[in-house]
């Protein structure tokens, strides 16, 4: 079976600048959105106390809501649903340093009344610790796009280095746009996710520059527009193939994974629809608005090539003795 | 068919020790290693502990000024108004000849002091460097006791370790019921610091009026029974404490009440025994973490440097407190900055539907491979399946931990891994449209694919290694199943799939690739 069977190459390059247009919109927006509505940190981060509470029966949440509210301690706790009606969890802002004391012993007082019901987890995180998870998140956020800038730069070239790193502020923007827009609970998990997604949206763009390489060395094709839409079209199989199964499994991970690890799902269900269009449509016209140009990386490789066979040169000679 | 090449040995090498290594994990055998499920998965108590250290500088001013009392008791050196400041103490001394004695006494004694003079009055106080040092001191100490007190308690495996500078993790597997968990996380907290202290009996009567401020200015404080709400008067500067004690157990009263017994070291026996021989027919309390036990009246010098808590204890806090002072005090008491306990039947719940999520996106994507593919996609999933067995032989044999992020790792993994057979196969497709023989194309197809599968994941696993490095706990477990992922799918795709393909590429008809490769023929003329 095949899904694209093209005799002649897409002529993406020619609605380049709208798809750039279309991100530029689409980064804006995510900023306007996470710098306005914020997003909704998780435990990890803002630091609180999570309490999930499973019952025998439909859990009754309004009661819960009342019991928790007569308390001192749990007045104004968030109550909602997690997964099933049977689950919920409970939150609230504070926490207690003391060891000894005990958020699920009160709970389970406080909720006698409620009916039978079995405390499956309770997570609790001290401000301070929250801000350091924060910080550290930050840290491997940076490392990775350090590392990914150094190894690209090494492999190909600095223009292509930064519009990978580009196309991954793009990626990465747009996910957390999403994730501030439905709301979604950022916890340590969400990092995992836009971690994951850099990888993977890296990995996509990548095999996209790869086939540029490979096409500028292969062929005499001068004009980059041509090049670009060529090695687009001949990657474009593989890039569909692959986002769909990575798209597939994650789609079973988000429906049959279980509650705690929805927000990972689905922020990645999102980087990788947005991962698979930045490599398709905005990659490779970043490197030739940064100013990529053929003559100049065929002069290049041309230049190391004379180089290493210089080396060899020499080496054989070395060999030979005669030097 | 062509032989046995060395693609395909290592690849069945790597396949058949995917499956030897993984079989303890995926059958629970005894035997073997297997991989640790995270306490997410197997349920357990999860803490990071800070240390309040500037506690350990308190007690440590404290037992400078123990120290220098009984010296000075000692060599009879008369001094007044024995007081502790933020870092030190200060004494006056009465008689201008012992200045000379006091000065001896302080330098050879006190280590990591300074000792400063204003007329008779002198100040001894901690240098910055004794300061940091007993910070640091509180911190990896409570990390050997609280370690300690676990394994005298019989714990599995509980994971005790310092975490930057000043916080303890703990983690705790296996606790089965809330009960159990109370008394653990009691026993951690129990600061477990035992005192001697003297009641003052001079105004022991008045104990009921007396404010705190107006105890202090006598050099007093004020602490509570354990049980009732009685109080006692107490000299602040103690005889001594817990730390010359060398054993402590339980044992039975006349009454058959459990008490603790504990043993002094031969400075602490001496000390006791100098001070009750001093102190016939005053009190002498026994203080356990700032609560009286109990405050009998000496009535004789008692030597051997014995004693015994007595406190109305049930069985098991006897065992406890015992226990704790076993493995001694600690320096500081520890709070907890982040909690997280997950019960065991939610654990049991996320293995159950990770494992539905990944089996189903497995199948799936198995499927997809061989009608898009044919038999090609056949081996892609023979590469994937050894991929699956091969990840979890190897966090096995690295006693690894298996989270639930992990489990995610390894279901992304199924979509990710394919990625390199289906650049493979691309490429193939590629130069068999071009009218190349089929071993031509097997070649440059896997030669074409290569750079592109290699800069693809070393910068997929330059974010994982990120995620390592600076992620937590679970998260850490999903970049370790990602990061073995990503090479073992190089090493099943670039030599796994390559061998069987060179070793059967002679037999695959030009007419069949339709049926190996999922391309039309025609296509290929």
């Amino acid at each position: 079976m095949e899904i694209f069977k093209l005799k002649e190459s897409f002529g993406f390059m020619k609605y380049a600048k709208r798809f750039g247009l279309l991100s530029l919109v689409l980064v804006i927006g995510s900023w306007f959105l996470i710098f306005t509505k914020g997003f909704n940190y998780g435990i990890d981060f803002a630091g609180g106390t999570l309490i999930q509470v499973k019952y025998e029966q439909k859990a009754p949440i309004d009661e819960i809501r009342k019991a928790l509210d007569a308390t001192k301690t749990f007045q104004g706790a968030q109550v909602t649903n997690f997964g099933s009606d049977e689950e919920v969890v409970i939150k609230i802002k504070k926490v207690s340093s003391d060891i000894t004391n005990d958020a699920s012993d009160e709970i389970k007082k406080v909720l006698h009344t409620t009916g039978k019901f079995d405390i499956r987890r309770v997570d609790m995180v001290g401000a301070k610790v929250g801000s350091e998870l924060q910080e550290k998140g930050m840290m491997a956020l940076v490392l990775a796009v350090i590392g990914i800038l150094i190894y690209v730069s090494y492999q190909f070239e600095w223009r292509f280095a930064v519009a990978s790193v580009l196309a991954l502020v793009h990626d990465v923007s747009i996910a957390l746009g999403a994730i501030a827009l439905l709301s979604i609970e950022v916890n340590l998990d969400i990092l995992a996710a836009i971690l994951t997604l850099l990888g993977y949206s890296i990995n996509d763009t990548i095999i996209v520059f790869d086939r540029i390489r490979d096409s500028i060395r292969r062929t005499k094709q001068m004009n980059l527009s041509a090049l670009i839409d060529e090695s687009v079209t001949m990657t474009l199989s593989r890039t569909t193939l692959t986002s769909l199964t990575v798209f597939i499994v994650v789609l079973f991970l988000y429906l049959f994974g279980g509650e705690i690890i929805n927000g990972f799902s689905l922020t990645l269900l999102i980087g990788v629809i947005v991962g698979t269009y930045s490599s398709i449509f905005i990659a490779s016209p970043l490197s030739q608005w940064l100013g990529f140009s053929i003559e100049k990386f065929r002069s290049k490789e041309a230049e190391k090539l004379k180089r290493e066979k210089e080396k060899e040169r020499m080496r054989s000679m070395y060999e030979q003795g005669t030097l | 068919m062509k032989k046995f090449n060395y693609r395909v040995v290592v690849f069945i090498l790597a396949f058949a020790f995917g499956i030897v290594f993984s079989l303890p994990s995926l059958l629970q055998s005894d035997w073997g290693k297997k991989i640790t499920l995270g306490l997410d998965l197997q349920g357990g108590l999860h803490m990071v502990l800070g240390v309040k250290s500037e506690v350990a500088i308190e007690s440590r001013t404290k037992s400078i000024a123990t120290t220098v009392k009984y010296l000075l008791d000692d060599q009879e050196i008369i001094y007044d108004n024995l007081t502790m400041t933020q870092n030190g103490i200060t004494l006056e001394l009465l008689d201008g000849d012992d200045v000379a004695k006091f000065e001896a006494i302080a330098q050879k004694e006190l280590e990591g002091t300074t000792l400063t003079q204003n007329g008779m009055v002198f100040t001894i106080t901690m240098t910055p460097e004794e300061i940091l040092r007993t910070k640091q001191n509180a911190v990896s100490q409570a990390v050997e006791t609280i370690r300690s007190r676990l394994d005298l308690f019989g714990l599995a495996e509980p994971t005790v370790a310092k975490q930057g500078e000043d916080k303890i993790l703990v983690e705790i597997p296996g606790i089965k019921t809330p009960a159990d968990e109370q008394r653990i996380r009691e026993l951690i907290a129990k600061t477990a610091h035992l005192q001697m202290m003297a009641v003052d009996e001079d105004r022991a009567a008045r104990v009921s009026v007396i404010s705190e401020a107006e105890a202090a200015q006598y050099g007093d404080v004020i602490l509570s029974d354990v049980k009732t709400p009685e109080k006692y008067l107490l000299k602040e500067i103690p005889v001594l404490d817990g730390s010359m004690l060398t054993d402590a157990s339980v044992g039975y009263s006349q009454s058959n009440q459990p008490v603790i017994n504990f043993v002094l070291n031969g400075e602490g026996a001496k000390i006791f025994g100098d001070f009750s021989g001093k102190s016939v027919g005053k009190r002498m309390a026994i203080v356990l973490d700032n609560k009286v036990y109990s405050a009998p009246v000496i009535n004789e010098r008692i030597g051997g440097g014995k004693g015994q808590i007595s406190g109305n204890f049930t069985q098991q806090e006897a065992h406890d407190i015992a226990i704790a002072l076993r493995s001694g005090a600690l320096l500081a008491p520890v709070v907890v900055e982040e909690k997280r306990t997950i019960g065991p039947s939610l654990g049991a719940d996320s293995i159950q539907s990770s494992t539905i999520a990944l089996v189903v996106g497995f199948v799936v994507v198995a499927l997809f491979m061989i009608v898009y593919y044919g038999l090609s996609g056949v081996l892609a999933n023979i590469a994937l399946i050894a991929n699956l067995f091969i990840i979890i032989a190897v966090m096995a044999l690295f006693g690894a931990t298996l989270t639930l992020p992990g489990m995610a790792g390894i279901v992304l993994t199924v979509g990710m891994a394919v990625d390199s057979n289906v650049i493979i196969l691309e490429r193939i497709r590629e130069v068999l449209r071009e009218g190349k023989s089929v071993a031509k194309a097997i070649e440059d197809g896997y030669q074409n694919a290569f750079v592109a599968i290699w800069d693809a994941n070393i910068t997929t696993l330059i974010a994982a290694i990120a995620l390592y490095v600076y992620g937590t706990g679970p998260i850490k477990g999903f970049a370790l199943t990602i990061s073995i992922g990503i090479l073992v799918s190089m090493l099943t795709a670039i030599l796994g799939t390559h061998g069987i393909y060179n070793m059967i590429a002679s037999k695959i008809e030009k007419n069949a690739i339709g049926k190996w490769f999922g391309i039309k023929k025609e296509e290929t003329a």
